[in-house]
C-alpha cells in the first residue's frame, strides 16, 4: 500500500487523483472481504455456525455450573503451599526466560545482531523455543529431571524464550537510530552501543514484555500441574479426577484472585519502568 | 477581525496556546466562558461541536495521520458534518474536489495521494492548511505554525494564511515565537505575558517599551 500511493506518476487532472483515490479504496474493500471470507470459513468448520450444536451444549454447561455451586474452600490450608510453589516457579520461570532472552534478543536483531547466519540462527531458535508447547516441554522435562517444581521452571523458562526474545528483538529493531549513532560517533565499542545506546530506550518495552509474562507464566503454570510439575495445578487436575466440581470452582477462585494480584503488581512495576 | 491577522506574541508559558485552544473548547476554561460572534454561549457539547465545526485549527505538531494520504488527512476536516455511518460510507465528490481544491491552494495538488509520512515538515504543515481550509470555517486558529519549519517553509505558510484572510475575508488568530514574521504578517499584535494581555495594537505600534512588557527585560528577548 506505502509503495502503491507514493510511487503515483504526477497525476494533473483532479478527475484521475479522485480516480486512483477511489481504486484505493477499493483495493482495501477488497483486502476487508478476502480476510471476512477467511474468518467466515474458518468459524463455518469449526461448527461456530452449527446453531443446533451450539444451543444443546448450553444446557450441558448450565449443569456443570450448578455442580460448581456453592465453591468448596475447606482445604483452602491444603492450597497455600501449592501457591507458593506456583507462584515461585513463574517467577524463576520468567527470569530464565528473560535471562535468555537478552543475549537472543540482541543477536535476532537485525540492527544488533553480528552477521547474517547468527541473526537467522537466532530467528530459528526462537521460532523453534515457541512452537514446542510448554505442556509437551514439561512432559520432556518430568521424565529428564523427575517430578516438581524443576521441570516447570525449565519448561516454562524455555518456552517463554521464544517469545520474549522475539519481542526484545522486535523493541531493539524499532530503537531510535538517531542516539545509538550519538554514541558510536563518541568511540564507543559496539558492546557500549548496545549497553548505553539501545538498552536505556528500549527499557521500558523489556520490562513492559517481562512484566506481561510472567503474569502468563503465572496462569500457565497452573496448568503445568497436569503433567506433575507441581504446583496449585496438582491441586485443581486432583479435584478434577475425583469430579469434585465445588472444590475445582473454589481452585480456579483462587487461582483468579492470584492473577489478578499479580496482575496489579506487574502494573505497578511496568508503571515504575517508564 | 474580518479578514485581519491577529498574532498572538510572549514568551513561552505566557498563554498563547492555552488561549487559542480555549476558543475552540480543547481546553476548558477555568474561569469566564467564550461567547461567540451570534452571542451565544457554549453549553451543550452539541454547542461546542457546531461551533469547532466552524472553527479550524491549525497545529504546531501538524497532528495529521501518517499513514494515510493527504488528500485522506483533509478530508477529515468535512467530519463535523458527517454522522458516524455517513462518514464511513465515504465523502461526496464535491467534498473530495474541495479537498483537492485546497490542496492545490497550498501548492500541494500533486502530492495529493502521497502518504503524510513521507512529507517534509514544511508540506505538512500545508497539508494541515489544506484541511483547515476544507473545513470552511468562519475562523482559523493557528498554534504556532512554524515553530518547528526553516525560515523558507516558514514564510510559505504564513503567506498562505494571510491571503486565506484576505481573499476568504476568514479572521485568522496565531501564535509565535519570531517577532520578524509577527511584524511581517500581522494586522494586529496581542501580546501577552502570564496570561494578561499587555499590548494590543497594530504593529507599528510595537516598540521597545512594549516589547520589554511582554518580554521582560530587553536581554531576555533573545531565548
Amino acid at each position: 500500500m506505502t509503495r502503491l500511493l507514493t510511487a503515483q506518476p504526477a497525476l494533473t487532472n483532479a478527475e484521475d487523483v479522485l480516480a486512483e483515490d477511489s481504486k484505493g479504496r477499493r483495493k482495501l474493500l477488497l483486502q476487508i472481504a478476502v480476510v471476512a471470507a477467511i474468518v467466515i470459513v474458518s468459524l463455518w468448520m469449526t461448527g461456530m455456525l452449527d446453531r443446533s450444536r451450539l444451543t444443546s451444549g448450553l444446557p450441558a454447561i448450565g449443569i456443570l455450573g450448578t455442580e460448581m455451586f456453592p465453591p468448596d474452600f475447606g482445604r483452602w490450608r491444603d492450597w497455600v503451599g501449592p501457591l507458593v510453589e506456583t507462584l515461585a516457579m513463574s517467577i524463576a520461570g520468567t527470569a530464565l526466560a528473560v535471562a535468555l532472552s537478552l543475549p537472543l534478543g540482541f543477536l535476532a536483531a537485525r540492527n544488533t545482531s553480528p552477521n547474517k547466519v547468527i541473526y537467522q540462527v537466532s530467528r530459528v531458535v526462537l521460532n523453534t523455543l515457541r512452537s514446542i508447547p510448554e505442556l509437551i516441554m514439561g512432559i520432556i522435562f518430568v521424565a529428564a529431571v523427575g517430578f516438581g517444581m524443576l521441570p516447570g521452571v525449565l519448561a516454562l523458562g524455555l518456552h517463554s524464550v521464544g517469545m520474549v526474545g522475539k519481542f526484545f528483538a522486535e523493541a531493539i529493531e524499532h530503537a531510535h537510530p538517531a542516539p545509538i549513532e550519538a554514541t558510536e560517533a563518541s568511540g564507543a565499542t559496539s558492546m557500549q552501543v548496545i549497553l548505553h545506546g539501545v538498552l536505556p530506550q528500549v527499557f521500558p518495552q523489556f520490562a513492559d514484555v517481562s512484566m506481561y509474562r510472567w503474569e502468563y507464566n503465572f496462569r500457565a503454570s497452573t496448568v503445568m500441574g497436569m503433567v506433575g510439575a507441581g504446583g496449585i495445578g496438582t491441586e485443581l487436575v486432583g479435584s478434577l479426577r475425583l469430579l469434585d466440581y465445588p472444590q475445582v470452582s473454589a481452585v480456579l477462585l483462587v487461582i483468579l484472585a492470584c492473577v489478578t494480584v499479580v496482575d496489579i503488581l506487574s502494573n505497578m512495576l511496568r508503571a515504575k519502568f517508564r | 477581525m474580518d479578514g485581519e491577522v491577529t498574532v498572538l506574541l510572549g514568551p513561552s508559558g505566557a498563554g498563547k496556546s492555552t488561549l487559542l485552544r480555549t476558543l475552540n473548547l480543547l481546553t476548558q476554561p477555568s474561569a469566564g466562558h467564550i461567547v461567540t460572534s451570534a452571542g451565544q454561549q457554549l453549553k451543550s457539547r452539541r454547542d461546542i461541536r457546531f461551533h469547532r465545526r466552524d472553527t479550524a485549527m491549525i497545529f504546531q505538531q501538524h497532528q495529521l495521520i501518517g499513514r494515510l494520504s493527504a488528500l485522506r488527512n483533509v478530508l477529515m476536516a468535512r467530519l463535523g458534518r458527517h454522522s458516524v455511518w455517513s462518514s464511513l460510507a465515504g465523502f461526496s465528490r464535491a467534498e473530495k474536489h474541495l479537498a483537492l481544491e485546497s490542496l492545490s491552494r497550498v501548492g500541494l495538488f500533486d502530492k495529493a495521494l502521497t502518504r503524510c509520512d513521507s512529507l517534509s515538515g514544511g508540506q505538512q504543515q500545508r497539508v494541515g492548511i489544506a484541511r483547515a481550509l476544507t473545513q470552511e470555517p468562519k475562523l482559523i486558529l493557528a498554534d504556532e505554525p512554524i515553530a518547528s519549519l526553516d525560515p523558507a517553509s516558514s514564510d510559505r505558510v504564513m503567506k498562505i494564511l494571510r491571503d486565506v484572510c484576505r481573499e476568504d475575508r476568514i479572521p485568522v488568530i496565531v501564535s509565535l515565537h519570531q517577532l520578524d514574521f509577527a511584524k511581517a504578517y500581522a494586522d494586529r499584535i496581542i501580546g501577552l505575558c502570564d496570561g494578561d494581555i499587555v499590548f494590543d495594537g497594530p504593529p507599528s505600534a510595537l516598540d521597545n517599551a512594549a516589547l520589554s512588557r511582554i518580554y521582560g527585560a530587553p536581554a531576555d528577548t533573545t531565548n
